[in-house]
């Protein structure tokens, strides 16, 4: 049998945590990793009597979010009751949202990437509910019920069907988090599930003319960004398979769920809920509708700051630096974004900094386990060092060691220099001395410059190398190359 | 000389002895005690605690002892409906399911109660879950009416109701889902009122249908209906439903003749299968309002006719998901037994099995019917013919309401179609119990205020009931409307002769 193309047609179902100091409709506390069923109260617990009361707080959140997102937001929204039996819900029946969601639309743009992929990931809507319980089965002959996640706030965020590769479902969740992060609205840990998510996958394979659609398959137990991407593909391979064996399509079987198993790194079919899937949707009584108004709207439009992809944009067109560059800046978070906007306000070296940064800086908070907050050279006085290789005082490799100085030392550039001597030589006689020195005790290269054996480019670069070494790596690096240049001028002429 | 404090008790005349130095609660409290002991026959009290409530009451006489401050009913008991958290009280509902549930927690009023010095005297059986008009629903068996004991005392409230016209508290609380307050007052012959929903915090009233509950007070009079509805009242952080007003002082205004005295006469209250001994004690009523200087008009509530219909579909369809949670795993009675029992069980995960013995074995069987009835109004393709058509009924019967209260201030009627029947005579028969609630379930869809006060006695000496209705947060013109007809009359004087 030939092979056929096919177009994978993937849409996320994700879920947030807001990052609330109580929870989605009542008082109870959020804290993560407490002993089980300690994060609760009567309300969270769901004891007869009990009333839930609507946490403002986490709507902000939600619709700070929402905005962000750029969803058009709902002006009368209200809450619904989602009705089902299951021992993670303790009022069997979630609070969530079902015909009004409090917003609609939206997008979230992803970089573009080399192999083409990313742009612009469409979302159906983000509504607002109540997170359940956490079941732990396998302990026994029974299973463990969890209550302190029960009544955390909640945000589902749908995408649409439209996103065409594992690596753009990938994208769309990284650049997701990175957003609500930003925003500070969540801390979206996979790991401790404070982000979830749920993909609808399926083929379209065109065939003898015709596009085939096979059935939808969900996929669960997804804990990593890389688990998103690898089960994506090995779910894309099986029901491209699965279609060569049965040729059934998404006509001829209802959504199924799959289960992805991490260590075998395949997907297995999941045993449904019991219920079935009628919900029996109704407004939720005890809770009123909410109205946002525009002056409510533009309070929250006024907390939101600069997002990651204008961020990109800005570093790239106010500071000249690559895409590249302007991704792994942004890509680490506000703060780090933050510190690079601060040096960049002392100096104009945009692209030296972003360097520095993207090495020095990135890689001892990283080894450090800082945040860069606690990072020990401030933006100011990275940006005195810039300053100084700019200015002509220290040539880049000097500039280097004296941040690696300054790391260590927590001491400003001027101090570093003066203790470690680190001039740059300017003097034209001293690098002209140095310059005959590296001559003289390397004639082979001037052999190969003359016989054109080697590229010139690559025995200037070692001889400029040379003569740096006479210098003790204190020469100014532009008079080398230039004096070096007259010289093999002469010599060659 | 404990028979006597009780004579003619109220709460207002009890108050006034307490305060005097006449008597300490621990006395009063004592003597109903005994008097709920000698009564016990009534099967008033699912729960009462003698040594609760004394503690109660002593920690209420050393503070006037002390010369203490003491709130508005510091030392008179309360009798409370069995539907209402105490913190650390059996709460049962009623229901085989909450057999041994305590709350954690007090609800709202009960917070407010204990704040005004109240003392907090038993909870009261019910129909189970609230749901019934003769508290026959009781998994504890049925109260009986204090003024014919082979008489229901109405529902659900019945055991609150019948707690008062027994004198076995001087006031009490109730709730009123569809008349629940009122009808089971009208019956025992003691004032019900219903406030405005969202009046009195729903915080702690274990729900039956949420959008039509409310808490409200039984009494002999205005006066202390008025006492404790005050008491109650009140915007609660706990509840979002609870509405943010002023709570007006209902009592120091009670005496003040209305400014306005417009009466309606809907006509929709007068139809067919109303007792004509009941018919003719409201129309001597209106007469009494007539002499009074009221004036009397007739209004026309259209759409009352589809209130029935459209309650037993919206309260279900609540009450199906407000009892969801009991199911045996985290709360509710849970079956000892829940191996397959009819074919095709076998299949069922043993979770979902134990969860339908817990049910079946833990409810009644009104209380399964509309569980029923509301799964299936709610069920995918049915909600929009049913659920979603009732909401709209309700908008309407509320614009009848906002269109009548239009030209005038109170409208009157009937709170029940019938006194009370005898102990058994429509239990079989589910829609002749469903109408004993067809004046006052009218109120609970359109969110809006009504009380029953007494307004005679049927040949056979069985009370008769007084309805009467009116907008939205007007209670303070009702209590005073109401005043109006209790000045001019001795019904509420009256009192069962219990032996």
């Amino acid at each position: 049998m030939s092979s056929h193309p096919y177009d994978v047609v993937i849409g996320l179902e994700i879920h947030v945590q807001l990052q609330t100091e109580s929870k989605m409709f009542s008082w109870c506390g959020t804290e993560f990793g407490l002993p089980p069923n300690t994060q609760t109260d009567p309300v969270s617990l769901g004891l007869p009597g009990t009333l839930p009361v609507m946490n403002r707080k986490a709507f902000e959140l939600a619709l700070k979010t929402a905005v962000a997102l750029h969803a058009e937001i709902t002006p009368f929204t209200k809450w619904d009751r989602k009705n089902y039996y299951y021992p993670d819900l303790p009022k069997n029946y979630q609070i969530s949202q079902y015909d009004l969601p409090f917003s609609t639309g939206g997008w979230l743009d992803i970089p573009v990437r080399k192999d083409g992929g990313g742009g612009r990931c469409a979302l159906t809507r983000v509504h607002l509910e109540e997170d359940t319980g956490k079941l732990t089965h396998g302990v026994g002959d029974y299973s463990e019920v969890d209550l302190n996640r029960a009544g955390i706030p909640l945000l589902e965020i749908v995408s649409e069907p439209e996103i065409r590769s594992a690596a753009d479902a990938r994208g769309c969740l990284e650049e997701l988090r990175l957003t609500l992060r930003y925003l500070g609205v969540s801390d979206c840990e996979m790991q401790e599930g404070s982000l979830r998510c749920d993909a609808n996958v399926n083929l379209h394979i065109h065939a003898d003319g015709e596009t085939i659609a096979t059935p939808i398959v969900e996929i669960k137990n997804l804990n990593s960004f890389r688990a998103v991407e690898k089960a994506i593909h090995y779910e894309t391979e099986r029901q491209y398979n699965k279609w060569r064996e049965d040729g059934l399509t998404i006509k001829d079987s209802p959504k199924t769920t799959r289960g992805w198993n991490d260590a075998e790194e395949v997907t297995k079919p999941q045993r449904e809920k019991e219920t079935a899937a009628d919900y029996r949707y109704f407004p939720e009584p005890d809770l009123v509708p909410v109205v946002v108004d525009e002056e409510w709207l533009a309070r929250v439009r006024a907390t939101i700051g600069e997002l990651p992809a204008a961020r990109r944009e800005r570093f790239q067109a106010a500071f000249g630096l690559p895409a590249y560059d302007a991704n792994v800046l942004v890509e680490q978070g506000d703060d780090v974004a933050e510190y690079f906007d601060a040096v960049a306000r002392e100096t104009s070296e945009y692209k030296l900094a972003s360097n520095w940064i993207q090495q020095d800086v990135l890689r001892t908070i990283k080894d450090r386990k800082l945040a860069i907050a606690d990072f020990p050279v401030r933006p100011e006085a990275l940006a005195d060092l810039i300053n100084r290789v700019k200015r002509g005082e220290l040539n880049t490799n000097q500039g280097r060691e004296v941040l690696g100085r300054m790391i260590e030392t927590g001491d400003p550039a001027e101090k570093v220099i003066e203790l470690g001597g680190y001039k740059m030589v300017s003097d034209s006689g001293a690098i002209a001395a140095a310059v005959d020195a590296a001559l003289a005790a390397n004639p082979q290269a001037i052999e190969d410059l003359k016989g054109g054996k080697k590229k010139p480019e690559a025995v200037k670069g070692f001889l400029r190398g040379q003569v740096m070494k006479q210098t003790g790596g204190k020469a100014n690096p532009a008079l080398v190359g230039e004096l070096l240049e007259a010289k093999l001028a002469e010599l060659l002429a | 000389m404990n028979a006597d404090l009780l004579k003619d008790a109220t709460a207002a005349s009890l108050l006034a002895k307490l305060n005097a130095g006449e008597i300490r609660s621990e006395e009063l409290v004592r003597a109903y005690l005994d008097r709920a002991e000698a009564l016990k026959r009534l099967n008033v009290f699912v729960h009462l605690d003698p040594e609760r409530a004394l503690d109660q009451a002593r920690a209420v006489d050393a503070d006037r002892a002390a010369g203490r401050p003491v709130g508005p009913l510091a030392g008179v008991p309360v009798a409370i409906k069995d539907v209402l958290c105490v913190d650390g009280e059996p709460t049962t509902c009623g229901s085989r399911m909450l057999k041994d549930f305590r709350p954690p927690y007090d609800a709202t009023a009960i917070v407010r109660l204990r704040r005004a010095g109240a003392i907090l005297f038993g909870k009261t059986n019910m129909d189970e879950f609230a749901m019934g008009s003769s508290t026959e629903n009781s998994a504890y068996g049925p109260t009986l009416n204090p003024w014919d004991e082979a008489r229901i005392p109405g529902g659900s409230s019945g055991g609150s109701a019948a707690a008062v016209a027994a004198d076995l508290a001087p006031v009490s609380l109730g709730t009123d889902t569809g008349g629940s307050i009122r009808q089971p007052a009208a019956v025992c012959g003691v004032v019900g009122l219903k406030p405005t929903y969202g009046r009195v915090s729903r915080y702690g009233l274990i729900a039956f249908a949420s959008s039509l509950d409310q808490i409200g007070p039984f009494s002999h009079d205005l006066a202390d209906a008025a006492l404790v509805l005050q008491a109650i009242s009140g915007r609660d952080d706990r509840d979002a439903t609870s509405v943010d007003r002023p709570v007006p002082d209902y009592l120091a205004t009670l005496d003040r003749k209305p400014e306005s005295l417009r009466i309606g006469v809907a006509r929709e209250f007068f139809g067919e299968g109303l007792d004509p001994e009941v018919e003719a004690a409201v129309r001597e009523a209106v007469r009494v309002y007539e002499k009074a200087g009221a004036t009397i008009k007739d209004v026309s509530l259209p759409n009352s006719k589809y209130g029935v219909p459209a309650y037993y579909i919206v309260a279900p369809a609540e009450c199906s998901s407000n009892l969801s949670r009991y199911d045996g795993t985290i709360f509710g009675h849970r079956a000892e037994d829940w191996s397959p029992k009819y074919p095709g069980e076998e299949e069922l995960h043993p979770l979902v099995r134990m969860m339908m013995a817990s049910r079946a074995e833990g409810f009644g069987a009104e209380v399964k019917r509309r569980i029923m009835l509301g799964t299936f109004c709610l069920s995918a393709g049915y909600a929009d013919q049913y659920y979603n058509q009732a909401l709209k009924v309700r908008r309407l019967i509320r614009n009848d309401f906002d269109a009548a209260f239009r030209d005038v201030d109170v409208i009157l009627g009937p709170t029940s179609p019938s006194p009370a029947f005898k102990l058994g005579e429509r239990t079989a028969d589910p829609l002749a119990m469903y109408l004993s609630d067809i004046y006052t379930i009218t109120a609970n869809l359109a969110g809006i205020p009504g009380l029953s006060v007494p307004c005679g006695l049927t040949k056979s000496g069985l009370p008769i009931g007084l309805q009467l209705l009116a907008p939205a947060f007007a209670e303070e013109n009702l209590l005073r409307t109401a005043r109006v007809f209790e000045r001019e009359t001795d019904w509420n004087r009256k009192r069962p002769a219990l032996a």
